[in-house]
């Protein structure tokens, strides 16, 4: 999919992408010639098609997770399906608030352990302290997390 | 008013969208992984019902008795049934960094399969609006495919053997994921129903120049009559490669992996 700009007949560049958590996605496009902007409002069936895919309009910020869609998309996963054994420890790991963690523990276990490495990783790196439900929505929004 | 439209091949720059960039590292990603693997066979047949799961488990374990590394994915995400057939019990799986450990089965053989994920006697469902699921479904399902491939610590294999759920549409999407379409193991059983059936699997399979390495028959000297698996070698010259009896022992297995080795 790409967007022509007619008047300039020039490519439109992706500018901005935005998740309101309704299940519908908004992508902006700008033309580099004369800067009108275009967005691309997708209904849930087509996000979620999107989603599908794997990818993220726009790019991502952090890289793909093992099994991500799976663990993201799968609605009938046991709960005991993985283990984080195994996984590094590492120093400075933020803290999470209390109401992070409530809503952490609102994530079906099948997935809380990307979802909390997710959010883990973005906290790191952008120097954020301690993860609250407030750096919950940024990040989701920012990452493109519509799953989680 | 009729518009001078560039089409969408003429605008050859990037868009910053992204989104080619992620796909070509998908496909690096399951390139890389499987960069340890000796031999990537698919078993298929095209028809429900004639053993593919049973042959494929088997196989692998006459592989494994034999000294080889061997894996196998359980292609068949809505009815997966390799975890059984290997032994494999539902004991989470590891999550080191950036991979899942893949299950250990009887003999040794690596496994990953959809039923090590799912709620027992779950369906695979997914999350998302089911109003005209059947349009963002079958992505889905390819992307599970996908990390099955791309995401599982495999590690270095002699083998990994990729058992297909009934019908081609998996094949092909093995054959988008892949560098190029993976060499196909064929099972059918004796009846006519079924070499049609298999007969048109296989032509998709030699159509996008996949390598066929030979048919097996599976379940013969029993209720089915007829001979499939000699009419489907012959007509695509392939190897006729086993006759699996209703009733196989260990030596029916390790013949059929001695013949596959040999056939490679």
């Amino acid at each position: 999919m790409k967007f022509l700009c007619v008047a300039c007949d020039r490519q439109m560049l992706f500018e901005e992408r935005q998740l309101p958590g309704d299940g519908t996605l908004a992508a902006a496009f700008k033309c580099p010639a004369c800067g009108r902007v275009v967005a691309l409002l997708t209904n849930p069936m087509e996000t979620q098609l999107v989603a599908s895919l794997g990818v993220v309009i726009g790019g991502r910020t952090v890289p793909a997770q093992p099994l991500e869609t799976v663990r993201g998309m799968v609605a009938t996963g046991r709960d005991d399906a993985f283990t984080d054994n195994g996984q590094r420890k590492t120093e400075n790991a933020p803290m999470w608030s209390p109401e992070a963690q409530e809503r952490l523990q609102r994530v079906p276990s099948f997935v809380r352990g990307m979802v909390k490495k997710v959010y883990t990783d973005y906290a790191r790196q952008h120097g954020i302290p301690e993860i609250t439900p407030a750096v919950m929505d940024t990040a989701r929004a920012e990452l493109g997390l519509e799953a989680m | 008013m009729s518009l001078n439209l560039r089409t969408y091949h003429e605008l050859a720059g990037a868009d910053r969208s992204g989104l080619p960039e992620q796909i070509a590292a998908q496909r690096r990603r399951v390139t890389e992984r499987l960069a340890g693997v000796g031999r990537l066979i698919a078993v298929m047949s095209g028809k429900g019902g004639v053993g593919k799961s049973f042959v494929t488990a088997h196989l692998a374990r006459a592989l494994a008795r034999a000294g080889r590394a061997v894996g196998v994915l359980d292609a068949d995400l809505n009815g997966p049934t390799m975890p059984r057939l290997l032994g494999v019990d539902h004991s989470p799986l590891p999550t080191p960094d950036g991979a899942i450990e893949p299950a250990i089965g009887v003999d040794g053989v690596k496994c990953m399969s959809m039923d090590l994920l799912l709620q027992d006697g779950a369906p695979l469902t997914f999350r998302g609006p089911q109003a005209e699921s059947f349009v963002w479904r079958g992505a889905l399902e390819a992307a599970a495919l996908r990390e099955f491939l791309g995401d599982v610590a495999w590690g270095a294999l002699d083998m990994l053997l990729l058992d297909l759920p009934p019908g081609i549409q998996r094949f092909h999407e093995l054959g988008d994921l892949l560098a190029t379409p993976p060499p196909v193991l064929t099972v059918t059983i004796p009846t006519p129903e079924s070499r049609d059936a298999v007969r048109r699997a296989m032509r998709a399979a030699s159509d996008r120049s996949a390598p066929l390495l030979g048919v097996v028959e599976n379940m013969v000297d029993g209720h089915f009559t007829g001979t499939a698996g000699a009419d489907l070698a012959a007509e695509f010259s392939v190897p006729l490669l086993a006759r699996i009896p209703w009733h196989p022992t260990p030596d029916t297995w390790d013949q059929l992996a001695q013949q596959l080795g040999s056939s490679a």
